[in-house]
């Protein structure tokens, strides 16, 4: 299972590192979410993967997996979408700036204004 | 003390001439020649006691861990060569007074002057070998600056960039020499290291260590191949041409050689090295003083010549060799200077520097013409001048030395020729510029300076004479300190007299002022042979290497750096692979040992979707729509991962966040294009998915080797003071608002800057809205569906009245203010889908960036509260409450807490995606009121 497990995280880093580059500011973002679903599920890993372990205290003692990485992944899970917000309408901005939404928009317009 | 004194008091005179100004030119000078002058009279107080061998210390304790110290010392060399500095500098400053034209900055060059004084007034003097290190380098920092006097002169920055590049560089190599010394000797004690000669040179790092040590020396005192920068410096103005290129920086080096000569001299490698360079130096600097049409340029190689002399001279196995060599460091310094400060006057007075240009001038400054006579005379090395004195010295040496073995002869015969070519440019100088025949049209009429600006010439002159005549009286002594500190044991006794009878070396220098006769005569012929070698100058070389480094450098920013974002990017990739990659191969085995878990049929099922929606993400990632529903499913997966694997709080806030991207995801997606061009080359597909594989391998590499491997975390402090210390039985929420309540504060700001930066980026934004899907298909005309709207409306206080509950259950169950919040906003969003921008602003007339701030807000009070009762920031207190009709509650005040990271997660969820939104409604085009494209 830690087999699959770690194929998971790999792939999907894989693939969101492939989509974030890409030449267009929107796979870029899809693929930046992508990599942070697989940041997100190796940092949840390191506390282990139990099974019926959930850190809720019930008072009947027994096994609680670890809650620290818990507590990380959830607050980058919520900041992940703020990036993700953040990027995704930096290029909606850009597109409407520059009319274009390749990532090198900025580039092409800046050495347009030193030909000219 | 004393010794500290001298040395900062020309620090100290750094500053005095900014207290002058340009228009007060002598009070300008006389401010500057202040502090150096009580220097001076101080090193005069205790030259006696240096004279009678004895060796003044000082020290202050610097960085001790570096084994640094501040520590000074003044022994015969330092003495010698400290009253040259401070000698000569004093008399350089009263030169400059009158050289100066009134558009140069006097106290800027004063300035500049004296800062160069002090680093080498500290190179001579310290007793440590780091310290000399940092001196060393100021002298080429202040020589860069000096020689780069005239700026605005092309000629002028690229000869202080030539010198800084050649001193600097060697000067780092000097570095790594003394710290390899150091490291040998086990201290940078100057004392300590000049006692363990034979340590450092049984020791292995010896060669490397001499051999660093010998390019910091010939760099800075242009031997040969190093010579090319010096004539180069000549572009600066004159009086620092007389300073520092004569008597003291590039003297520099040949004090190096003289200060490590107890500790590193006396090996093959130094015998051969230094001698054979040197001698080298010398001829090549004569050879070509002899040809240059530049007067600066003939004395500046010249000067390379003579320092060669004196680079031989240390080489040489010899005590008297030694003596030698320290006394042709005065004679040279006081030739030098005088006939550097005559070429400036002569400059002065014709505006030209040009030989070619120059005759007959004594008509005009008979008292100058007498004074460059000497001077030239003194170089050439004529019987009765001080020069004569230690070329006599240095040919006596040369028929000494065993050098060459069978071969030995051939020194004394080049060191002849070198003298010989010496008496060669000597007479030039002095007959072309000054005699033969009528002077020629110049630019002005020339006459002779201010007796003021020829003083120091003159003092200079009389010291030569002087010393050429009873070199008894004047100098023995001084020499025999100097001598006596550079071999750290008594040198031989030093009989200098004029007349030491007939003898070998009297018929040598015999046949070199002949011979220069000669040769001067003749040298016409040289003109012709140089014509020949035009195109190759060592000049020339140096700058196509410097030019080469550069564009070689160009070359590789080009390569590495050509904008493209994707690179920089795979670049950043491929060093993490390589670190990461390197760092797996050095584990034996990726298995950690622990026990590895079944695996079952949804397990598999699960893991089988996830990376199928993984890959189609990234597979289909042109068609976008399809990218983003592939990236849902993924989100969702991962979600019931964490529900799998003891993660409820995580799996309900994955949950809610993927719900809030998708949203924003497809409202993005109107605004750009609906698919992604294709771009990229197969070329380029194949490189990408390489590096990802191997990026992905590395990752999943990683992840299996920690999962597979026991841990001990701090796990367990949480778990059991959770319900006692915090008040609640969800570990991970009491983590969130308390343990750790200060990092959520932190993110829960972040979140709320980037609400407001979204804000700003969508104000005024004015987009291009597509009429129809990018098939051509319309908008569906049914803006808000009847089913949804109902639905949706029906469910909404229930959604509210959940997220309510999972709040307040946040702090014993899973829940707490993020996922709560998150499912707020999800429901208010869900109002805006269905009925409209404009439908619900009316019923919820208010802005949302407030409950983002005052969401921060709550929680900082909160931390903020706990000092109230005297506790830490974020201290929280909790107890159980008896509420009529609820029942027992246990209260905690981390719930204010969660209270605002509830609040702040709407506001900044509502800011993001209703401002978006917002931006679709209020002119949203028709297939009817449109006509054009969208452009792609």
């Amino acid at each position: 299972m830690e087999a699959l497990y770690a194929t998971i995280t790999g792939v999907l880093a894989a693939c969101g590192l492939f989509l974030a580059l890409r030449g267009r500011t929107f796979p870029v973002v899809v693929g930046l979410t992508l990599l942070s679903y697989a940041v997100n599920l190796f940092l949840f890993s390191t506390g282990g993967l139990n099974t019926d372990a959930a850190p809720v205290i019930d008072g009947h003692g027994g096994q609680y997996t670890d809650p620290l990485p818990q507590a990380l992944v959830l607050t980058a899970i919520v900041i992940g979408f703020a990036m993700t917000a953040f990027s995704v309408i930096l290029a909606i901005r850009v597109r409407g700036e520059l009319g274009s939404d390749d990532v090198h928009a900025g580039r092409a317009n800046e050495s347009r204004e030193n030909k000219s | 003390m004393p010794l500290l004194l001298i040395v900062l008091l020309p620090l100290l005179g750094s500053l005095m001439p900014l207290l002058g100004s340009n228009d007060k030119r002598t009070t300008c000078a006389l401010l500057t020649a202040l502090a150096p002058a009580i220097a001076f009279g101080i090193l005069l107080t205790q030259a006696g006691s240096v004279l009678d061998g004895e060796v003044l210390r000082f020290s202050i304790s610097w960085i001790p861990a570096l084994s640094l110290d501040f520590a000074l010392r003044l022994d015969g060399l330092s003495l010698l060569f400290a009253l040259l500095i401070l000698g000569i500098g004093l008399l350089i400053i009263l030169y400059t007074r009158f050289y100066l034209s009134e558009d140069d900055s006097m106290p800027r060059f004063y300035a500049f002057l004296m800062l160069f004084m002090t680093a080498m007034l500290g190179i001579v003097m310290a007793d440590n070998l780091i310290l000399l290190w940092m001196f060393w380098e100021l002298t080429s920092l202040t020589s860069f600056l000096l020689i780069g006097f005239w700026y605005t002169q092309t000629n002028a920055r690229r000869g202080a960039r030539a010198s800084l590049t050649v001193t600097a560089l060697g000067g780092l190599a000097l570095l790594a020499g003394l710290l390899l010394i150091g490291d040998i000797v086990g201290s940078y004690d100057m004392q300590v290291v000049l006692d363990s000669r034979e340590i450092i040179q049984y020791d292995p790092r010896y060669v490397p260590a001499v051999l660093l040590v010998l390019l910091g020396a010939f760099t800075k005192s242009a031997q040969f191949p190093f010579q090319f920068w010096l004539p180069q410096a000549m572009a600066a103005p004159t009086p620092v041409s007389a300073f520092l290129h004569s008597a003291t920086m590039v003297k520099a080096g040949v004090f190096l050689l003289a200060r490590m000569h107890p500790a590193l001299a006396g090996t093959d490698i130094w015998l051969y090295l230094v001698g054979l360079t040197g001698l080298t130096t010398l001829i090549y600097g004569a050879y070509f003083a002899i040809i240059k049409y530049d007067i600066k340029a003939i004395l500046a190689y010249s000067t390379v010549s003579h320092l060669g002399l004196i680079t031989m001279l240390f080489g040489f196995d010899s005590r008297m060799a030694v003596v030698a060599g320290v006394f042709h460091i005065l004679n040279h310094a006081l030739f030098k200077a005088s006939l550097f400060m005559v070429a400036g006057i002569v400059d002065h007075e014709c505006g030209t520097r040009d030989i070619r240009k120059l005759k007959g001038l004594w008509r005009y400054m008979p008292v100058t013409t007498l004074l460059a006579t000497i001077a030239s005379a003194s170089m050439a090395g004529v019987p009765l001048l001080n020069g004569f004195l230690s070329k006599e010295m240095m040919l006596t040496e040369t028929l000494d030395t065993q050098l060459l073995g069978g071969l030995s002869w051939l020194i004394p015969a080049l060191a002849v020729v070198g003298s010989l070519l010496s008496v060669a440019y000597s007479l030039r100088f002095v007959r072309n510029i000054f005699f033969d025949g009528p002077p020629r049209e110049v630019a002005k009429t020339p006459h002779e300076p201010p007796w003021l600006m020829r003083a120091p010439v003159i003092l200079m002159v009389s010291l030569c004479i002087l010393i050429g005549l009873l070199p008894a009286i004047t100098v023995t002594g001084l020499i025999y300190a100097a001598a006596d500190a550079a071999l750290m044991a008594s040198p031989p006794e030093l009989k200098l007299a004029i007349w030491h009878g007939f003898n070998l070396p009297l018929l040598m220098s015999a046949i070199a002022l002949g011979g220069g006769v000669v040769v001067y005569l003749l040298r016409q012929h040289l003109f012709n042979f140089q014509r020949q070698f035009a195109g190759i100058d060592p000049l020339s070389v140096y700058e196509g290497f410097m030019q080469a480094i550069v564009k070689a450098f160009q070359w590789g920013l080009d390569a590495l750096e050509n904008g493209s974002l994707q690179r920089y990017m795979l670049w950043l990739v491929i060093a993490v692979l390589a670190l990461a990659g390197s760092s797996l191969m050095e584990v034996s085995s990726l298995y950690g040992g622990k026990a590895l878990q079944p695996l079952d049929g949804i397990l598999i099922i699960g893991a089988g979707i996830t990376i199928f929606a993984g890959l189609a993400t990234a597979c289909l990632h042109r068609r976008r729509l399809i990218s983003i529903l592939m990236l849902s499913i993924v989100g969702l997966m991962t979600s019931l991962i964490f529900a799998r694997f003891s993660a409820p709080d995580l799996a309900l806030t994955q949950l809610a966040v993927e719900v809030v991207t998708m949203i924003l995801l497809m409202l993005a997606l109107f605004f750009l294009p609906q698919r992604t061009p294709k771009e990229s080359n197969g070329r380029r597909v194949v490189r990408d998915v390489l590096v990802c594989t191997g990026f992905g391998g590395i990752i999943a590499s990683l992840n299996y080797a920690v999962l597979t491997r026991p841990v001990s975390s701090i796990a367990d402090f949480f778990l059991e003071n959770s319900v006692p210390g915090g008040g609640g039985h969800n570990v991970v929420n009491v983590i969130l608002v308390d343990f750790r309540g200060f990092d959520t504060l932190g993110e829960i700001t972040v979140l709320c800057i980037a609400g407001i930066g979204i804000y700003k980026l969508l104000n005024r934004l004015r987009l291009f809205m597509p009429s129809s899907d990018f098939e051509g298909r319309p908008w569906s005309p049914d803006r808000h569906p009847m089913i949804l709207a109902t639905v949706s409306q029906s469910l909404m206080p229930m959604a509210l009245l959940v997220s309510v509950f999972i709040f307040l259950r946040g702090h014993n169950a899973p829940g707490g203010g993020f996922i709560a919040g998150l499912v707020t906003a999800v429901v208010l969003i869900l109002l805006y889908i269905t009925r409209g921008v404009e439908w619900t602003q009316q019923r919820l007339d208010f802005q949302f960036q407030p409950i983002a701030v005052v969401g921060v807000g709550i929680a900082a009070l909160t931390g903020l509260g706990s000092w109230l009762f005297g506790y830490p920031f974020l201290t929280s207190s909790f107890g159980h409450f008896h509420i009529p009709l609820i029942g027992d509650v246990e209260l905690a005040t981390a719930l204010f807490f969660d209270l605002g990271v509830y609040l702040t997660v709407i506001g900044a969820t509502l800011m993001i995606l209703a401002n978006l939104g917002k931006i679709t409604t209020p002119h949203r085009p028709t297939k009817q009121s449109t006509t054009q494209k969208e452009p792609s």
